[in-house]
């Protein structure tokens, strides 16, 4: 009856849980990671074995891109803990690094105790009793429903102790669903970063667009046409408000929250042609930040908050410029390509990831600041909407694959790549979320 | 749907309607009130006799939309101007149509155009907003400059939003750079 009621709205808020829509198929890089030895976490207890945490930890391993989990069944041995290992089968695979646990009935009623050890194979093969091959340990009690969240905080703990850089594993994306089949077609959704526990956040008869995480993961911008019209509202994820922020004639698009989530760095087309401006979320202040006759547009804030780059056609062809907001300082920082727009300085502040048009094709590409260079890290032709996650390690992004609009992974480095195929409709405008954590 | 489409297949539809109308014509409201009156007696007899019936049939009025072309020709039916891949400039086949569209806001200053702006999917969609406006903003600036009053004219970009071709080959790309006009 409720959702009857809701449904006779143009626009639906609603939290219902959907299956997970999106899976992560890899395409490339996986022979030139790292291999470790996830080894099925062993279950000390009565009845059936709880399921999947070893599972979890590996694929997030393996979509990192830095990992090549080696398979269960070409497993020497499959151990539970540190005591007694014999190094040498692992190292003579060549395997770097060993994970591997144990789950057992907790006192408390539902609840499980896991462990954790993280093994280094070369240290363990030297054996030299002075240098221990436990590279981390941790015990952990939780409920079952939590064990996809604790899997993914192991993965955390795994990569940031391989590769000195935090995981972000334990992250969501947001993304618009177009599913022309539906009464309200265009919703907008978040998932766990690997695709599970989708919900949608909005259901709208009108185009959403441009979803933004606030910094402390439980807001999002985006822009609405639920009234015919573009409008900018920020949404808490968690209680369902939502508050209209701009509705000003003509364009009020591509919102992007600063660095400290006070502030949302927009574009409005009121005074004339798109220009770039900055609104306090809390006493509604309006700034203009740029002044120019031709488009300016898709602004991002740099990770110190100082300056925004943003995406103008002030040269002729759109390329993408910086902005100090303090001075006005204003300089041009992409030179090459017929065209360069959507930019994102990386959580570093070293390189700039974009969408590069070379021949034609549009494809997220990566500029580092310091020398210039440009690099594609792309083959398909029409990418769109980079978004990086927050250790700078993956970038997602919006394209066409098989004659249909999906979602898809590259690395940094553009070694590993994988797609997000939606299972029904067509999935675009990703933003991954900070560290939620 | 195109402009020539729409006209070829009026071009069928009003010659038969014209027909319809002389035929009409002839029956009912070219006679005059005795003529009527007789043909009245004449049912009454053919009652009565059931050797002839007559009947009558309802008059034909022109369709809104006839009335519409009649006044403002057929370039009023059509509400999609197309663009060139990365322009916003209106090209000469359409100026009929907005000629047309433009008579017909000044002889109605009530009514409020809408003009939505739209782009092909290549490149991103925060520049294909932009985009679109600038193709929305051309079509109103040369309303305007005909005489329309900006206060009848209503601008929206969807940019790459609302394609009408789904397809990602060239002809999909090129029927999705439009403006689309709604009153």
């Amino acid at each position: 009856m409720l959702l009857r009621l809701l449904l006779s709205f143009s626009i639906v808020i609603f939290s219902a849980q959907a299956s997970a829509r999106l899976e992560i198929l890899i395409t490339e890089g996986v022979n030139s990671a790292r291999p470790i030895a996830v080894i099925p976490f062993k279950w000390i207890g009565k009845g059936p074995r709880p399921q999947g945490i070893a599972d979890i930890v590996s694929a997030d391993l393996q979509r990192s891109g830095q990992f090549n989990p080696i398979s269960i069944d070409k497993m020497p041995k499959t151990p539970s803990n540190s005591s007694n290992i014999d190094f040498s089968l692992w190292h003579d695979m060549g395997v770097e690094a060993i994970v591997m646990g144990e789950i057992r009935p907790a006192r408390e009623a539902g609840k499980f105790t896991i462990t954790y050890e993280l093994l280094d194979v070369v240290t363990g093969n030297m054996g030299m009793p002075e240098y221990s091959p436990i590279l981390d340990k941790r015990r952990f009690t939780v409920e079952e429903r939590k064990f996809r969240h604790l899997a993914h905080t192991v993965s955390d703990y795994v990569y940031e102790e391989l590769t000195g850089e935090k995981g972000a594993f334990l992250t969501r994306i947001a993304y618009v669903a177009v599913d022309r089949k539906s009464t309200h077609p265009y919703q907008l959704r978040i998932s766990d970063y690997d695709g599970y526990g989708e919900k949608s956040v909005l259901r709208s008869k009108q185009p959403i667009m441009s979803p933004s995480w606030s910094p402390d993961g439980k807001k999002l911008a985006y822009v609405s046409f639920e009234k015919r019209r573009s409008q900018i509202y920020v949404q808490n994820l968690y209680t369902h408000k939502r508050e209209l922020m701009t509705s000003f004639t003509k364009i009020n698009g591509s919102p992007r929250w600063s660095p400290d989530g006070k502030e949302l760095a927009l574009v409005l087309s009121k005074d004339g042609q798109p220009e770039i401006y900055v609104l306090n979320t809390i006493t509604k202040e309006l700034r203009r930040i740029t002044h120019n006759r031709t488009i300016d547009t898709e602004p991002s804030w740099t990770p110190d908050g100082k300056s925004l780059i943003f995406s103008s056609e002030r040269g002729g062809r759109p390329q993408i410029y910086q902005i100090e907001l303090t001075s006005g300082k204003t300089k041009r920082i992409t030179w090459e390509g017929d065209m360069n727009l959507g930019g994102t300085i990386t959580p570093d502040g070293d390189n700039l990831v974009l969408v590069s048009r070379h021949n034609g094709d549009y494809k997220i590409s990566v500029q580092d600041l310091d020398s210039g260079e440009l690099r594609t890290l792309t083959k398909t032709e029409l990418d769109e909407s980079p978004s990086i996650a927050p250790n700078g390690s993956m970038i997602i992004y919006s394209t066409v694959f098989q004659g249909k609009k999906g979602l898809a992974l590259v690395s940094m480095d553009g070694r590993f790549k994988a797609n997000i195929p939606a299972k029904n409709g067509e999935v675009k405008s990703p933003a991954w979320s900070p560290f939620l954590k | 749907m195109n402009l020539t489409m729409i006209s070829k297949s009026l071009l069928i539809a009003l010659p038969m309607l014209a027909l319809g109308a002389c035929s009409s014509n002839s029956e009912t409201d070219a006679e005059s009130t005795e003529t009527t009156k007789a043909a009245t007696e004449v049912a009454a007899e053919a009652t009565a006799d059931s050797t002839v019936q007559t009947d009558v049939v309802e008059a034909v009025e022109l369709t809104e939309e006839e009335l519409l072309v009649q006044e403002y020709t057929y370039a009023i039916l059509e509400t999609t101007i197309n663009f060139a891949f990365d322009k916003s400039l209106i090209e000469p086949q359409y100026t009929k149509i907005l000629d047309a569209h433009a008579k017909y806001l000044m002889d109605n200053q009530d009514k409020t155009l809408t003009i939505e702006g739209h782009a092909d999917e290549r490149g991103t969609p925060e520049y294909n907003i932009a985009l679109g406006e600038r193709r929305a903003q051309s079509v109103a600036t040369y309303l305007e400059n005909v005489g329309v009053s900006s206060s009848q004219l209503e601008l929206v970009s969807y940019g790459e939003e609302k394609p009408v071709n789904f397809g990602h080959d060239a002809a999909a790309h090129a029927e999705n750079r439009r403006a689309e006009l709604t009153y």
